[in-house]
């Protein structure tokens, strides 16, 4: 088809990308730079660089790698169990199913089981512990929060293990490797970039999650999507809310370089 | 062996608990008279009713539902001519670039997607309602069309485009006789998913949404801020079918078009 026709096509899709991809960013990068009063200036970095905002990066950044690393933790066997099922199309069908369900309406179930007279305190008093304040703690967001991302872990865990040739683990076990050690020299190594897929797909959202940090934990945790929407909707310092923002991005491909540039895992993973 | 298998079905098991209970956990107290979601005092339906006689609620469904429908409809079909247009650009790259800034909404955070349209649409002198909910639901469902559809025309052999041509079609029949039908499995899908992202967003919504007009999520993030009203529990039961009958859906749309096509978890 000649370049007609293809000029056809990029009209739509190209005021697209220049309207809700481009400008988008560049407005963010440009009220970075404002001050409450729209004129130039670089104080909301230097605010940002004071102690308060660094501590609160940090803090945000050790709460996702937290959640990261127990979804991982959870996930992993789960995949390498899933992938040895009968029907296992269906069952990792049924792991997916819950991240379909608004997010919104996981988050809420958990103010009624973690709550005073919840079922997580009755288990509690039944295990001799006793009744303890779970809601509004950072207990409480890392546990919701990896509940959220046990499927999005799963699943390029999954798909790197499904493509994984299982001639390779029997002849590591005939060379008189034990289980652990085809595990640790053959099965992980050949599936790390599902656990790096899955890892991005986890941090980076854990980040920004501001919805859980409100209804579930209180002020007891702020992450970074949590000051971003407190500059943008509450207190209406674009300026501070956008600083915060191009922090955001930059982690964002800080953490992708790191952990290759694949699309997530998001859905070319899986033609077939 | 008989015994490690065991084990991994018990783990599997509990994982399939902790998933699924909160959920079912919800729906249960959508039957509780009483009040809160501890304590079953006996059987009712009147949340139910309450959700069915709130003018206001059925309002905002309605709103989500329109909203879904346009903005999935509008993103297919800029999705599509996104998906060709990359599809022909010879370099490889200038494809690469095209294909990188399709993926910048896919991976943004939805407070970076959020917080920038705030900034865009109040610049642009868009007003905060309907307007800026489907220009943001619109905006971020082009990407997830173009992904759905790219590999359906990859794995298009080109032959089949030469010999329409060969046997006389124009440039247009060659598209709407030829490519369209090749690629319809990977519209659907794509449009399937542009209508659930849009059903299900709320951080995106919620800084795009003005005072007077509401999508589901952000309804119940409100009244989830007040705190427990077994309301949104019986909405939650109601939106937890639908959500299902869309899945199986889905599934079987994707079966005929040959596995499960870019069947992935959503942010």
């Amino acid at each position: 088809m000649g370049t007609k026709a293809r000029n056809l096509f990029l009209i739509p899709y190209g005021f697209w990308i220049v309207f809700f991809v481009a400008a988008p960013l560049l407005m963010v990068l440009f009220y970075s730079f404002r001050d409450l009063d729209g004129g130039f200036t670089l104080a909301n970095y230097a605010n940002f660089f004071s102690s308060t905002y660094f501590q609160l990066a940090v803090s945000s950044f050790w709460y996702a790698f937290l959640i990261t690393l127990f979804a991982l933790l959870i996930s992993y066997p789960t995949a390498l169990i899933l992938t040895k099922l009968k029907h296992k199309q269906l069952w990792l069908l049924l792991i997916i199913v819950p991240s379909w369900i608004n997010l919104l309406l996981k988050v809420y179930a958990f103010l009624g089981i973690f709550g005073t007279y919840g079922p997580a305190n009755a288990l509690l008093e039944v295990m001799g512990i006793g009744e303890r304040q779970l809601l509004f703690t950072d207990f409480s967001f890392v546990f919701v929060s990896v509940y959220i991302f046990i499927p999005f872990m799963i699943l390029p865990i999954y798909n790197a293990l499904d493509k994984l040739n299982p001639s390779l683990v029997d002849a590591s076990r005939d060379l008189g490797a034990s289980a652990f050690e085809s595990f640790r020299q053959v099965i992980f190594p050949l599936t790390i970039d599902g656990v790096k897929a899955g890892c991005q797909l986890v941090f980076i959202p854990s980040l920004s999650l501001f919805m859980i940090t409100r209804l579930i934990a209180g002020n007891q945790v702020i992450t970074l999507g949590t000051a971003i929407e407190q500059h943008f909707l509450v207190t209406q310092d674009w300026g501070m809310g956008s600083v915060i923002a191009v922090f955001l991005i930059l982690s964002m491909f800080v953490i992708m370089f790191l952990t290759g540039n694949r699309k997530w895992g998001l859905t070319n993973d899986k033609k077939a | 062996m008989t015994k490690k298998l065991k084990w991994s079905r018990i783990y599997l098991a509990v994982v399939f608990l902790i998933l699924y209970a909160p959920i079912f956990y919800l729906m249960f107290y959508s039957f509780n008279s009483g009040e809160n979601m501890y304590g079953f005092e006996g059987f009712t339906l009147d949340w139910y009713r309450a959700v069915f006689s709130d003018t206001r609620l059925l309002i905002i469904v309605l709103n989500t539902v329109i909203i879904a429908l346009l903005s999935a409809v509008i993103s297919t079909i800029i999705g599509v001519f996104g998906a060709l247009a990359i599809m022909y650009v010879k370099q490889q790259r200038m494809k690469n670039t095209l294909l990188s800034l399709n993926n910048v909404l896919i991976v943004s955070p939805d407070v970076i997607i959020g917080a920038s349209f705030l900034i865009l649409f109040t610049i642009i002198g868009i007003r905060l309602g309907f307007t800026s909910v489907l220009l943001a639901h619109i905006a971020f469902s082009v990407p997830i069309v173009v992904i759905m559809v790219l590999p359906k025309l990859q794995e298009m052999s080109p032959t089949l485009i030469d010999a329409a041509r060969d046997l006389g079609a124009s440039r247009f029949e060659v598209l709407s006789k030829v490519v369209i039908p090749y690629i319809t499995p990977g519209i659907f899908a794509g449009f399937f998913m542009a209508l659930t992202y849009s059903l299900d967003d709320f951080a995106v919504t919620f800084f795009v949404t003005g005072n007077g007009f509401s999508t589901l999520s952000v309804e119940i993030y409100s009244l989830a801020r007040q705190g427990i009203s077994l309301q949104i529990n019986a909405l939650s039961t109601l939106i937890f079918f639908v959500t299902l009958a869309l899945v199986i859906g889905y599934y079987f749309i994707s079966k005929r078009s040959g596995g499960l096509v870019g069947m992935g978890v959503r942010k």
